[in-house]
């Protein structure tokens, strides 16, 4: 392996990295805000706009990542003067808009799922109580159902985060230049795959490895309830001087 | 909407045949990516419970290696790695010029490889869940060990195991798509080439998705039947 070649590709892969952050910052804020929505909706089984949202769901988790990008940046092409009409198509037309568009909503499905399950998991008990004290609507969500579902979804919506990062790669594909486009451009031109996957791979996992570490510190910081309580050392002092 | 008809008609003109023979292509790729990594899975699970020191870590680092990474970069690694490994033999033998590695193999590889340390996941925490004492009453009743395997420990393995390897399934099916960057003519490479020919992308896209969603559904049903064939025997906290 060529140490001088790694260094200097590990030089030009760090400057993909703010956009593949940013991507997986902007993405998952939207993707989040849909997702909490979705999984309220699912779990209250509201008419019609249930059956429409599993349906959202069932699609966009049936169907592959990059075929969604495709659809979106591609194919709606073909809808120009509709979109230049409706004032979308300087957005739609931007590879960078696009794969926000099509990240968010791929997560939010699978987002939302995660979440149904953290709602799912709050005792029916809790919420009992809480009607008894008169508190509905947002205010139960707010201060009852949505802090005890966020504890019990948040290892699993780590995953989705570190599922984020590795989705925001697929933007290459559609022209963006992330770390990922930037190790594709340098395959092809320096023909010495090996070098720049451990480069790029080095990346990603020191990105994922970081990302995990802060869910933990966020996971652990959310439930002082279940840490083991700092033992109180008995204090031998003589009783008489 | 009849337009749409004539561009999927079976005929010379249409684009059936070759959208239905490339979904077959997707399968392919995808079971055998999905087979290599039952195989890779059932090694890293092996290495991880009953392995030494060295075997674990070398299984743990697989694992977090290849969860962590995208798998778009280990298709080029496989694609490009191998073509350029094979151009090397081929050096040797003296050919000159370049050897690619053909598509299908290195897209199955690339499958195989990252499904197998989610599969690995999968069978340790179905072999986790196996009762210490099943495996001593096993061996008390003078089972040895490929006996207590089948036995005892397979199928219950099996059985804890198939929602997990289903969904690996459908992550492996999903990752099909991103072989079409390799040029390999499965559904997306297809319905690209069908997009640029017709200037359809909306159409095409959208029916390569249908497609998608149809085997994922498939698959779903046919998880689900298994799940319950080999559910039967236990009680669950459903059942009266």
């Amino acid at each position: 392996m060529d140490f001088a070649f790694l260094g200097q590709t590990f030089l030009q892969l760090f400057s993909g990295i703010p956009l593949t952050l940013q991507l997986t910052a902007v993405a998952f804020v939207i993707a989040s805000i849909l997702a909490v929505l979705i999984a309220i909706i699912r779990t209250r089984k509201i008419p019609v706009l249930d059956q429409i949202v599993g349906f959202y769901v069932f699609v966009l988790r049936g169907t592959p990542l990059l075929v969604q990008i495709f659809l979106i940046y591609y194919g709606l092409g073909q809808f120009r003067p509709t979109l230049q009409s409706l004032g979308l198509w300087q957005f739609l037309r931007d590879p960078y808009w696009c794969s926000i568009l099509a990240l968010a909503l791929n997560s939010s499905a699978y987002a939302s799922e995660v979440l149904r399950g953290g709602l799912r998991s709050v005792p029916v008990r809790e919420i009992e109580t809480a009607r008894a004290y008169g508190m509905s609507g947002l205010r139960l969500y707010r201060r009852i159902i949505l802090p005890i579902a966020i504890r019990r979804a948040l290892p699993g919506y780590g995953n989705e985060l570190i599922l984020m990062v590795k989705a925001t790669s697929l933007t290459s594909t559609i022209t963006l230049m992330e770390v990922t486009g930037i190790a594709a451009k340098l395959i092809s031109g320096s023909f010495r795959p090996v070098e720049v996957f451990v480069a790029a791979g080095v990346i990603y996992l020191a990105i994922n490895f970081i990302l995990t570490r802060i869910i933990a510190v966020i996971d652990w910081w959310l439930t002082p309830h279940l840490r083991r309580p700092k033992t109180i050392a008995a204090k031998l002092e003589p009783t008489h001087v | 909407m009849a337009e749409i008809f004539s561009l999927l008609s079976f005929g010379p003109e249409g684009w059936g045949r070759s959208l239905l023979s490339a979904a077959a292509m997707t399968v392919a790729v995808a079971v055998c990516g999905f087979l290599l990594g039952l195989v890779i899975g059932g090694l890293l699970a092996w290495a991880r419970l009953a392995g030494n020191m060295a075997l674990r870590i070398g299984a743990d680092t697989y694992t977090t290696v290849l969860r962590g990474i995208p798998d778009l970069l280990v298709i080029y690694l496989f694609y490009f790695g191998g073509s350029l490994l094979v151009t090397n033999i081929a050096a040797l033998f003296g050919s000159e010029g370049f050897v690619g590695v053909p598509p299908f193999v290195a897209g199955a590889l690339a499958i195989g490889v990252v499904s197998g340390a989610y599969q690995g996941e999968v069978f340790r925490g179905a072999f986790r869940s196996l009762l210490p004492g099943e495996i001593e009453a096993g061996k008390s009743v003078g089972m040895n060990r490929f006996l207590l395997f089948r036995r005892i420990i397979a199928p219950q393995i099996v059985q804890h195991a198939l929602p997990g390897i289903g969904n690996v399934w459908q992550m492996a099916l999903k990752e099909s798509a991103l072989i079409s960057v390799t040029g390999l003519v499965e559904l997306l490479r297809q319905s690209q080439i069908a997009a640029g020919s017709t200037r359809r992308p909306f159409e095409f896209f959208l029916i390569a998705g249908a497609i998608f969603l149809v085997i994922t559904w498939i698959s779903q049903q046919l998880f689900q039947f298994l799940e319950k064939r080999t559910t039967r025997g236990t009680r669950s906290a459903g059942a009266a």
